[in-house]
C-alpha cells in the first residue's frame, strides 16, 4: 500500500450529485498525502453550500478503507474553486452525458462589473450539437448548474457555470 | 393477515445488509445518503488567529457577516415552493443555499477564533459550534443588519431586498479577499464568485418588473420604498468594524459606500426609477441591528428556525 495507491482510489471517486465526473476531474480533490500512518484527503468545495461535501468526505472514507486505508478528510477553502479546474476528461464525460461544460471562468480583480443584459454565452446543444440555445434560468437543480432549452431540437439541458 | 418479524440474526441475510455493510467501519456512514454526523466545514483549515489579531473582535465580526447571511438566508429561503415560477422558486432557493454555505463557514469561523462566543450546551451534545450559534442564540446575541430580518413581502420586495444586501456585501467581500486572517480572505473569495450571480440576478429582475406592466413596477416601488430606510445600516461602520478595519482584518463598510453607489445608480437608471426619498429607520439609543437591537419579526422568525434544534439539544440526526 502506498501513498500513490491512496491517490488512485480516491481519485476514481465519483462526484455525488455528477456522478458522470469524479472528484479528480471535478477538480474538487485537492491533494492525497500520508500523515503518521494514516491518509489525509484534501477536497474543496465548488460552492460554499455545497450540500454534498459530507457525501464526498464519506465516500472517500469508505472506498480507502475498503481499500485498506485508514483515512481521514480535510476541506481546503483557499484558492476557492474554479469551474477551470474541470479536467478535459471531465469535460468529455459531461458533453458524453448530456451536460454543457463551463466556459472560460471570469477573472478577478478591480470592482465586478454589474452584468444586467442576460448572460450570453456560446454554447451548443449537448444532443444535437445545434448554436440555437437559450437560458431559462441562470439557477438550475444544483448549485454549479444553469438551466438551458435547445431551440433546434427542443430538448432542456443543464450548463455548468463559470465560476 | 400478519408478518413475522424478521429475525436479525438470520443467517440467510435480508434485503438491508447491504446498507450495514460497513456499518464495522469506525466513521464510515456511507450507507446513509448524506451521513449521520456533523461534519466540520474547517476540518484540517488552520484557524489560528494571526498574531496581534484581536480574537474577539475578529469573531465579533465574523458574527455580523454570518449572521447577515443566515438570516437573510432563512428569509429567501421562505419563497421554497411559493415563488411566482418554478425557475425562480429555484433560483432563490440556490441564493438562499450559498447564503447558509457562507453563514456556515463565517460561524464556525468566529467559534474558532473566539470559543467564548458560542452558547453553552448539555454536556455530550453531539451540536457543533456553529450550528450553537445558529439554533440556541436569542435575538439579541444576532449582529445582522435589520434590512436582512423584516418579513418578506412579494417577488419584488425580496428582488429589491437581494438587491441591496446582495451589492453591498460583494463589495466588502471583494475586499475581504485581501483579509490578513486567511480564514476570513478565503471565505469571501468564495463568496465573491456567488454574489456576483445574486447581484446580477437581482438587478435584472429589478430592471424587468421596473420595465414591465404597470403592475409590476408599483410593487417594486412599492418594495423598494419599504426597504430603503433599513439600508443605509448595511453601510454604516460600527465601531467593531472600524476595529477590525484598522487592523487589516476587515472591511468598513463605509469605505465601500461609493462603489455601492454607482453599482446601485446604474441599476436605477437603467430602471427608471428614482432613489427613494426617505430616511433611516433610527436605532434606539444609537443602537441597531449590529448591536443585537432588532425589530419584532427576528423574534418570530428565530422561533421557528430554532424550535426542533431547542427541543432536542442533544439530538443526533
Amino acid at each position: 500500500m502506498t501513498a500513490a495507491t491512496a491517490r488512485e482510489v480516491a481519485a476514481s471517486v465519483t462526484d455525488p450529485e455528477m456522478p458522470m465526473l469524479t472528484l479528480e476531474d471535478l477538480g474538487v480533490l485537492r491533494g492525497v498525502r500520508e500523515d503518521d500512518g494514516q491518509v489525509v484527503v484534501t477536497i474543496t468545495p465548488t460552492y460554499s453550500g455545497c450540500p454534498a461535501m459530507a457525501t464526498m468526505r464519506d465516500d472517500l472514507v469508505h472506498r480507502l478503507s475498503d481499500a485498506g486505508f485508514d483515512a481521514r478528510v480535510e476541506v481546503a477553502l483557499s484558492p476557492a474553486w474554479s469551474s477551470d479546474w474541470i479536467t478535459e476528461r471531465g469535460r468529455r464525460a459531461l458533453r458524453e452525458h448530456g451536460l454543457s461544460a463551463p466556459g472560460p471562468a471570469p477573472r478577478a480583480g478591480g470592482p465586478i462589473a454589474l452584468t444586467l443584459a442576460p448572460v450570453r454565452r456560446r454554447l451548443s446543444c449537448p444532443r444535437c450539437g445545434s448554436g440555437q440555445v437559450e437560458l431559462t434560468s441562470e439557477f438550475g437543480p444544483a448549485a454549479c448548474r444553469a438551466l438551458y432549452r435547445c431551440t433546434s431540437c427542443l430538448e432542456p439541458f443543464e450548463h455548468v457555470k463559470e465560476i | 393477515m400478519s408478518h413475522s418479524t424478521p429475525d436479525p440474526n438470520a443467517t440467510g441475510g435480508n434485503v438491508y445488509d447491504g446498507l450495514l455493510e460497513h456499518h464495522d467501519v469506525v466513521g464510515d456512514d456511507s450507507q446513509w445518503a448524506f451521513g449521520t454526523d456533523f461534519e466540520d466545514p474547517l476540518a484540517g483549515v488552520d484557524t489560528t488567529v494571526p498574531e496581534d489579531v484581536d480574537a474577539a473582535a475578529l469573531a465579533a465580526y465574523c458574527l455580523m457577516l454570518g449572521d447577515d447571511a443566515l438570516v437573510l438566508s432563512h428569509r429567501v429561503s421562505e419563497w421554497c415552493s411559493n415563488a411566482p415560477d418554478l425557475e425562480e422558486d429555484i433560483a432563490l432557493a440556490n441564493i438562499a443555499l450559498d447564503l447558509l454555505g457562507q453563514a456556515r463557514l463565517l460561524l464556525a469561523r468566529a467559534a474558532a477564533a473566539d470559543p467564548g462566543v458560542v452558547p453553552a450546551l448539555p454536556e455530550g451534545s453531539p451540536v457543533p459550534p456553529e450550528d450553537a450559534l445558529a439554533f440556541f442564540r436569542d435575538a439579541d446575541g444576532f449582529r445582522n443588519v435589520r434590512l436582512a430580518e423584516v418579513p418578506n413581502g412579494d417577488f419584488a420586495h425580496t428582488v429589491a431586498r437581494v438587491l441591496l444586501v446582495a451589492t453591498a456585501r460583494l463589495a466588502v467581500f471583494d475586499r475581504l479577499r485581501d483579509s490578513r486572517d486567511p480564514v476570513l480572505a478565503a471565505i469571501a473569495a468564495k463568496g465573491v464568485k456567488e454574489l456576483t450571480y445574486h447581484r446580477d440576478y437581482a438587478a435584472r429582475w429589478f430592471l424587468t418588473l421596473a420595465q414591465g406592466t404597470e403592475e409590476s413596477r408599483r410593487r417594486l416601488l412599492g418594495g423598494l420604498a419599504e426597504l430603503w430606510p433599513l439600508f443605509p445600516e448595511l453601510l454604516t461602520t460600527h465601531p467593531v468594524e472600524a476595529a477590525v478595519a484598522a487592523a487589516g482584518v476587515g472591511v468598513a463598510p463605509a469605505d465601500v459606500g461609493d462603489e455601492v453607489e454607482v453599482v446601485l445608480e446604474q441599476v436605477l437608471a437603467v430602471s427608471g426609477v428614482e432613489r427613494p426619498d426617505a430616511a433611516a429607520l433610527a436605532g434606539v439609543q444609537g443602537r441597531t441591528g449590529r448591536d443585537g437591537l432588532h425589530t419584532e419579526a427576528l423574534s418570530r422568525m428565530l422561533a421557528e428556525m430554532q424550535v426542533v434544534a431547542r427541543a432536542h439539544p442533544t439530538g443526533r440526526w
